[in-house]
């Protein structure tokens, strides 16, 4: 049995429609960007930089050249990554303008290292060439969000918080914009009190830059007939954010436990742990979602893996101060879409797929891909051009090939299908793939459905810790760290079966960091208000839609 | 140290927790005087010598009838001035809590509210604060005299005594602006029982119950208490109880004299919604549920015999 | 006819106090205090259901990042915001606070003052009574239900004792409670329009508030000490044997509790 047996109740047609608000309450803005994460708002940015210099074309895109749409409550709320970032995409964006001393770092990286874990014990090894971060630095990617919303405002940029995309508006197989999500519906969807429908907001240009498990790049992709040769993969991380009596001094990696080895686990992952500051530091535990057993849970290894005695003191008279969970699109160059544009649409970032796996890197090419995006749209408004005639925008998809981010996916190409197959020495892989440039390790190159994995119950959950609320803790708790106050008469919006075996309803309840899911008898109920929205349902078998603008969690540290 | 106590009565009768709050005045030493505010309740004075005032500043007047504010700060205003009080104490209430900032404001005097208890410390007057969902406990003070204070309600009980009582008569002149707003219609009980916020009894239910029909159980019980019902949010989402009942993170918060959890797990987001009660009971079958590390009193047990046992005792006490 | 409500930012997540300060911790994310939603809400009812409405405008007292989180209330509808900052008003107890706040109101000469039920980071319940003294006007606090007519105002509420109804006539301060409304969501139109209404900062200085008088020169109360709570106590846990109920009302009559 596996999750792909019992698809859910999801039609993209449902999705995806033409303007319907009366023309004069309409939204007409210039450049629609879906998302204020780092691909949205470094596309926002670029522009304000491009239109500056070009007032007539500003003038051209009326009141609202730019807008940018977050379904958050603010840039950074749903924003969560490790982070160590490689700041060469944001001296370009910033080139000139603000200096790298400037940005929300918590430090250059300046020590490292990497530590196979077994159970009570640590065994370093060398560091493979992927993993290097020297000269890169720890940021919090909430707070980056949210210092790179203050500068794409500065630039002229409209910043819509609390507002999800909905639908994606398309006439005649030009995208004209979206459709904003309506607020204030009840359980059952019936309008309240305070209903605030939403609104048709439409733009000649419209990026996606929604990030992991995408919405509307979902729907996009296969409306569009966008979709690469390979179905894209996902992994599930875990954090938390730790204030400690005693600095840390290096970024830690660690692979093996509390994760098992053999391929019938398909169990592929690590842990990162990095230095916020003096007093800070971030404990990650990050699994690919194509694992099998029905019992394992990325939050309690988390939980487990803080147990360790290399992290146990460490964390010692420290105080967790934030958690948080999100998917990670894995499948990297195979899982790429054929195409990242359309007529009037533009797709960047984690949304596109563009993570470097074996790095633990996503961020820089997320900016990257946000600035050419940014030129790509600010080409195609030139007098004489259409940005919906059909190649208008290819000048993206070219330039992102041509940049470093194609050449490093590339390059790492072969990775994550050979970690599928039970190889779990990463370190040596890693570097042989780097040395041969993708070409190692050889063999076909075929990515499976993280949904088509079939199921089986091997015990994962027997050695996880109990929460004793000061090292290790549960689930709620959890989510209530994570300052997720969405309301509780909210509509459900996570589409999938309910009436489901018992083995895949214990796999949902399991897997779900935020305790959304319970098996019960005959099948699974769910809790849609404790959703952080880290999209694991999307790979498992479920699938996410956007919930109220607004909910969800208000990450800050993460 | 001379203490003021301001006292609320209501219907002839003054409130429990002004008096708490005159005993807590008379421990710490010192002169404990009292105020006593309204029309037609001179005979309340001697109830107040009962309770540990030596004094009760006095004003009648059919200006004071209706329970309201800006006028008894007026009063106050006069009293203050006449006499030196190094503090004015207040029991928390809708209309105490008005009356002391609104003096605050008039005299410029320091005002710190929500305290949980008093002490006097090198002879300084110091009060303790609850802050951030009671996680941390304030030591406050005043610099300037004299030190207003809203005493959390229900956090001292009165102490009967055998003094005597001299009462005082003052008058005030009121300002208009005091006396603009006026009271229409008062005390109209509209609602049946205690809502869960204002109730010293609260009796939860959670999924332990089984079912949305043994709610019946929780009922009875919180009935026989004269107290009100709450529900958590696994039950309410259940479509088991009215949201208006649910407490929690995204419920509502209460702080009662005494919580019973009846079948509750006890998550955080429960937790925040009632930590702040003075007693907790939990009956629950699971022996690792975590509602069990912050009862005061835990029962691992069934809750289907405990509880109607446990109304059963109740109501026969109560009769008796 | 003009309406002022009076709102707060407050620390937006999980609070914290400084340990140095003893202050709330203030150099996160900010929001805008939920409890006066309501009252920004109810300004905005009253604007919609008279025509001699002219003006909703925000009042608030605090750091200038705050004026980020006060534009909630512009995209739900206000007209104009107005926020007194000021480095030497940093620490401003409630004699501080209502002095600055009263002397910004003045200013506005508001006929109706609306303040929320309490703020989400001090508990506080307490400004609008000291306000409203400052302003020497009537007051109805804790308003479940507003209605006007005729140049007065209508407040029912509940208290210890059950409803009452209280009349004022303007102008007048009213504290609402949060059983008053459910606030609006912000239309689309709203939080694009909100960054370009009116946002004006002022000084102590342009009120004419000496800057001895506010801040923690100007209060009145002070921090001595943070310190853990009170254990709880001994916590009892046992098995029922059958005599459950019999130690229940043991443990209750014990704690007088029954």
């Amino acid at each position: 049995m596996k999750p792909a047996d019992f698809p859910p109740p999801f039609d993209a047609s449902e999705f995806v429609a033409a303007p319907s608000d009366p023309d004069d309450e309409r939204i007409q803005v210039g450049v629609l960007i879906v998302g204020a994460g780092p691909a949205g708002l470094a596309c926002a940015i670029r522009l304000g930089q491009l239109l500056e210099g070009a007032p007539q074309i500003a003038a051209r895109l009326g009141d609202v050249p730019v807008a940018v749409l977050e379904k958050g409550k603010q840039p950074g709320s749903h924003l969560l990554s490790g982070a160590v970032v490689n700041p060469r995409s944001l001296r370009t964006l910033f080139k000139g303008r603000v200096k790298t001393s400037e940005m929300p770092f918590y430090g250059r990286v300046e020590h490292e290292s990497v530590y196979l874990l077994t159970q009570g014990r640590a065994m370093r090894i060398p560091a493979p060439p992927t993993m290097r971060n020297h000269g890169n630095f720890v940021a919090s990617l909430s707070q980056l969000g949210r210092w790179l919303g203050e500068r794409a405002e500065e630039g002229g940029a409209t910043i819509l918080p609390e507002t999800t995309a909905a639908k994606l508006l398309v006439t005649d197989g030009r995208v004209r914009g979206v459709r904003t999500g309506d607020r204030g519906r009840g359980r059952d969807g019936a309008e309240l009190a305070n209903f605030e429908p939403g609104s048709d907001v439409l733009a000649r240009v419209t990026v996606l830059a929604e990030g992991t498990q995408g919405h509307l790049t979902g729907v996009a992709l296969g409306r569009l007939a966008l979709e690469g040769d390979n179905p894209q993969v996902w992994a599930l991380g875990v954090k938390e954010v730790w204030r400690v009596a005693r600095p840390l001094d290096r970024v830690i990696h660690t692979m093996g436990w509390p994760l098992r080895a053999g391929p019938k686990y398909r169990e592929f992952g690590g842990s990162f742990i990095y230095p916020m500051g003096d007093d800070m530091v971030t404990i990650g535990m990050v699994v690919g979602l194509d694992y099998r057993d029905a019992e394992l849970s990325v939050h309690d290894l988390l939980q487990e893996l803080k147990t360790h005695p290399l992290l146990r003191g460490l964390l010692k008279g420290g105080e967790r101060v934030a958690w948080g969970a999100k998917t990670i699109p894995e499948g990297g160059f195979l899982s790429l879409p054929r195409r990242l544009h359309a007529p009037g649409l533009l797709i960047c970032g984690d949304g596109a797929g563009l993570v470097n796996v074996p790095a633990l890197k996503g961020i820089h090419y997320a900016v990257e891909s946000g600035r050419l995006a940014a030129e790509a749209a600010f080409a195609a408004l030139q007098p004489g051009e259409t940005p919906w005639r059909p190649g208008a925008l290819a000048r993206y998809d070219e330039s992102l090939r041509d940049s470093f981010v194609w050449d490093d996916l590339r390059r790492v190409r072969n990775m994550r299908p050979a970690f599928g197959r039970g190889l779990v020495l990463g370190g040596a892989l890693a570097g042989a793939m780097t040395a041969t440039r993708g070409a190692f390790p050889p063999g076909s190159s075929d990515l499976e459905p993280d949904a088509d994995q079939e199921l089986i119950s091997a015990g994962g959950a027997a050695s996880y810790p109990a929460a004793d609320g000061k090292l290790t803790f549960d689930k709620l708790s959890s989510v209530f760290l994570s300052g997720n106050k969405t309301r509780d008469d909210a509509p459900n919006h996570i589409r999938l079966q309910t009436d489901v075996p018992r083995e895949l309803a214990r796999l949902w309840e399991n897997m779900c960091p935020a305790q959304v899911y319970e098996a019960v008898e005959g099948g699974v109920e769910v809790t849609a208000s404790n959703c952080v929205q880290c999209g694991a349902i999307t790979a498992k078998g479920g699938r996410l839609t956007p919930p109220e603008g607004g909910s969800g969690p208000e990450y800050t540290l993460t | 140290m001379k203490f003021l106590v301001f006292l609320e009565h209501h219907e002839a009768v003054l409130q429990k927790d002004s008096l708490g709050v005159l005993g807590k005045a008379a421990s710490l030493g010192g002169e404990v005087e009292a105020v006593l505010l309204g029309a037609g309740v001179e005979g309340l004075a001697a109830d107040a010598g009962r309770y540990g005032a030596t004094r009760v500043h006095l004003m009648d007047d059919a200006l004071l009838a209706a329970p309201l504010p800006q006028p008894r700060v007026d009063a106050l205003e006069t009293l203050v001035g006449e006499q030196d009080f190094d503090a004015v104490l207040f029991a928390a209430s809708v209309l105490s809590a008005d009356v002391a900032a609104g003096l605050a404001a008039r005299l410029d005097a320091g005002l710190n509210w929500d305290l949980t208890d008093l002490a006097v410390e090198d002879g300084k007057l110091v009060g303790k604060r609850p802050e951030l969902g009671d996680s941390v406990y304030a030591d406050v003070g005043w610099t300037s005299e004299p030190r207003l204070a809203l005493i959390r309600s229900g956090t001292f009980e009165p102490a009967e005594s055998a003094g005597t009582v001299e009462v005082e008569k003052f008058e005030s002149r009121l300002q208009d602006f005091s006396l603009a707003a006026t009271m229409l219609e008062q005390a109209h009980e509209e609602s049946q029982g205690p809502s869960i916020e204002d109730a010293d009894v609260v009796v939860a239910g959670g999924r332990g119950l089984g079912s949305p029909e043994n709610f019946a159980l929780v009922e009875e019980l919180a009935k026989a208490l004269g107290g009100a019902v709450a529900a958590t949010r696994a039950v309410v989402d259940a479509g088991w109880y009215p949201y208006a009942a649910q407490v929690g993170q995204t419920g509502k918060t209460v702080s009662p004299k005494l919580y019973i959890a009846c079948g509750i797990s006890g998550a955080i987001q429960h937790k925040v919604g009632m930590q702040g009660s003075s007693v907790i009971v939990a009956i629950n079958k699971d022996p690792n549920a975590p509602i069990f590390e912050y009862a005061d009193f835990g029962v691992v047990g069934d809750l289907h015999e405990i509880v109607p046992k446990l109304t059963e005792l109740v109501r026969q006490r109560k009769a008796a | 006819m003009k309406i002022a409500v009076c709102v707060k930012v407050v620390p937006d997540g999980q609070l914290r106090l400084d340990p140095q300060t003893k202050r709330l911790d203030r150099s996160g994310e900010a929001t805008l205090n939920t409890f006066d939603v309501n009252a920004v809400e109810e300004a905005l009812k009253l604007k919609e259901a008279g025509s001699d409405v002219e003006e909703v405008v925000i009042v608030s007292f605090g750091p200038e990042r705050g004026l980020e989180a006060m534009r909630k209330a512009l995209a739900m509808g206000a007209d104009r915001v107005v926020l007194v900052s000021d480095e030497a008003a940093a620490g401003s107890d409630l004699v501080a606070t209502s002095r600055v706040l009263g002397a910004a109101l003045e200013r506005e000469s508001a006929d109706l003052v609306l303040f929320g039920q309490q703020a989400g980071d001090s508990d506080g319940a307490v400004l609008w009574a000291a306000v409203a003294d400052r302003l020497q006007r009537p007051l109805i606090s804790q308003v479940a239900e507003l209605s006007r007519e005729d140049g007065k105002v209508h407040g029912k509420r509940q208290t210890e004792y059950g409803y009452d109804v209280l009349e004022a006539p303007l102008p007048a301060v009213i504290a609402v409670s949060d059983a008053i409304n459910e606030p609006r969501y912000p239309s689309l139109k709203g939080i694009m329009g909100a960054k370009k209404k009116p946002q004006e900062t002022l000084s102590l200085g342009d009120l004419g508030v000496d800057a001895g008088d506010a801040g923690e020169a100007g209060s009145r109360t002070e921090v001595y000490a943070l310190g853990d709570p009170p254990a709880r106590g001994d916590t009892v846990k046992l098995e029922d044997d059958g005599s459950a109920a019999e130690k229940i009302v043991q443990f209750l009559l014990e704690k007088k509790a029954l």
